[in-house]
């Protein structure tokens, strides 16, 4: 065939591909956004769900998630950090180096009802920990470490091993030079990295359901105390997430406006999700330039 | 490719003052050896160039002389500085580093402004006295003959300068911490005739206060700069002279063939 018109049926075909992948998701945001959002009103993001009536909320999901997430990145962010800077700038290339970086990529591919299982037996039952926020946390943490990893140590492989020669050759330590030099410039990555994979966790049903629970009980947003079992900063309550949420209205709610409120939750779901992705690329761009470019 | 007895080789006895000296120096990545038994003096205040092809291991020879060969190769023999051996695994490498400073073949600024380029090491070396933070920055951008282009943006982006006002950003950056010897890894291939006329004027300023050794591809620069010249080839030493001598009269036949490019 020719060349020219070979180049012309392949450039159509790549094209028609990238259509019909943007055009899945933009159908797919478009129609949860389209059905979920009109019945996103304050009343629904500020009042507690309901068991048996209409008209509940999502406020205390809604925190949940958002804290569960905080204390998700608390754990998993340290040992991903640590895991990455070892792998991108100690690790020699040797089998030792392979073994971890298996580990790393089947850890990355159990499926998250089994990272749920593990922590349900594990850090529920065993270690007695219950449904609580804090086992949804580590559970998380197991299913959120490899990708943070991979993606700390790929950012730090991104800097050119030039600057770690230049930071070296001027009688700076390794340590000094990697914290100093290495990470700053790796940092608009690393960031961009944290706020994606904050947006898996945020989504995460399926390993939350055997380790934060499926209930939310009444917390107080006025009590401060960590360690009160009605404080909402408690991390030892069960803790429905906002995805959890969507499940089991889904499954076994009785509220006569079920499917409004799943409706509603996934829209916010998606929006916080959207938002994370945005400010991933928004705050990355920005540090970067601000680092790089001129003031 | 034609072979040559690396036996024949002619290295000039130096009597003056060394700011270097190293004593078979053996080179190895793993198997392979990249260096052969070279000893060879520097005296001080010189600018001493090391020529070869690509491959005959004249740079992996300069990364040795400040530990920057530490983890990658294997280096043996005795590297003597002011009478340390410094490739003594127990000599502090960070120290060394301090007096013998690097600059690499491609311009490496740190992603920071042109002020904290310069300052960054300095403070992380414990100098926090502000004047002399600032001596040291204009000196050495003056050094580095950067000042006049520079003086008005020092807290804008390395990034944001020329490829040239990079390379001498990293001149003035090692010569900030103040070092007895400068190592410079082909530091003008990358650079166009104009930038690399900057470097080699900044280069012959410098080595009134230094030591200055510089790999170079390139036979005119160190024809034009250099008071000493190292020819290798296959990771062996093969003649070392006087850089008049070497380029004029040179005593080993590898080395005229090199010269005059009859070669490989």
């Amino acid at each position: 065939m020719h060349p020219k018109r070979t180049d012309k049926i392949a450039t159509g075909i790549i094209y028609a591909v990238v259509a019909t992948v943007v055009a899945i998701l933009v159908f797919l945001i478009g129609y949860i956004l389209y059905n979920g959002v009109p019945d996103i009103t304050w009343h629904f993001l500020t009042s507690q769900a309901q068991s048996f009536s209409a008209g509940g909320g999502i406020r205390d999901q809604l925190f949940n998630s958002l804290y569960l997430l905080l204390l998700t990145l608390i754990i998993s962010f340290p040992i991903a950090m640590g895991a990455g800077i070892y792998l991108a700038e100690y690790a020699k290339d040797n089998w030792i180096t392979d073994i971890i970086r298996t580990s790393i990529e089947v850890l990355s591919s159990l499926p998250s009802v089994v990272v749920g299982l593990f922590g349900y037996l594990l850090l529920v039952n065993q270690l007695n920990m219950g449904f609580s926020i804090l086992s949804g946390a580590i559970a998380l943490t197991f299913f959120n470490l490899p990708l943070l990893t991979r993606n700390i140590e790929e950012s730090l492989n991104s800097v050119p091993n030039l600057q770690k020669e230049a930071g070296i050759s001027l009688g700076l330590s390794d340590w000094k030079t990697i914290t100093k030099i290495i990470v700053p410039e790796g940092l608009p990555g690393i960031l961009t990295g944290v706020i994606l994979s904050s947006g898996r966790v945020f989504g995460e049903a399926a390993a939350l359901i055997y380790t934060a629970g499926q209930s939310a009980p009444s917390v107080s947003y006025t009590n401060w105390n960590i360690f009160n079992a009605n404080s909402f900063l408690n991390p030892m309550r069960p803790a429905e997430t906002l995805a959890v949420h969507i499940w089991k209205v889904n499954t076994e709610a009785v509220t006569p406006d079920a499917h409004a409120i799943s409706s509603g939750s996934s829209a916010v779901l998606i929006i916080v999700i959207l938002i994370f992705n945005l400010g991933a690329r928004f705050i990355g761009n920005h540090i970067y330039k601000k680092m790089t470019a001129a003031k | 490719m034609k072979t040559y007895d690396f036996n024949d080789k002619y290295i000039i006895d130096l009597k003056s003052e060394m700011a270097i000296e190293t004593e078979n120096i053996q080179v190895s990545y793993g198997k392979n050896q990249a260096i052969f038994d070279t000893s060879l003096k520097f005296p001080r205040f010189k600018i001493i160039s090391l020529i070869g092809a690509s491959g005959s291991g004249k740079s992996t020879y300069l990364r040795c002389l400040n530990r920057m060969n530490d983890k990658i190769a294997t280096v043996d023999g005795k590297i003597m500085y002011r009478n340390v051996d410094i490739n003594d695994p127990k000599t502090n490498v960070y120290e060394v580093r301090k007096h013998i400073g690097m600059v690499f073949q491609r311009p490496n600024p740190f992603a920071k402004s042109i002020r904290e380029n310069i300052l960054f090491a300095l403070k992380e070396n414990g100098i926090h006295d502000k004047n002399e933070l600032e001596e040291r920055l204009e000196m050495s951008l003056q050094d580095a003959a950067l000042w006049e282009e520079v003086k008005d943006e020092l807290d804008t982006s390395a990034l944001a300068l020329s490829g040239g006002q990079q390379q001498r950003l990293c001149i003035a950056r090692s010569i900030a911490m103040k070092p007895d010897v400068l190592l410079l890894d082909e530091p003008a291939s990358a650079l166009d005739p104009i930038s690399t006329s900057k470097i080699e004027d900044t280069v012959q300023l410098l080595s009134k206060n230094l030591t200055i050794i510089i790999v170079t591809h390139n036979m005119q620069q160190a024809s034009r700069i250099s008071d000493y010249t190292a020819f290798f080839h296959m990771g062996h030493i093969i003649e070392y002279n006087q850089t008049r001598k070497i380029f004029t009269k040179p005593k080993i036949k590898a080395t005229d063939d090199y010269i005059s490019g009859d070669f490989g």
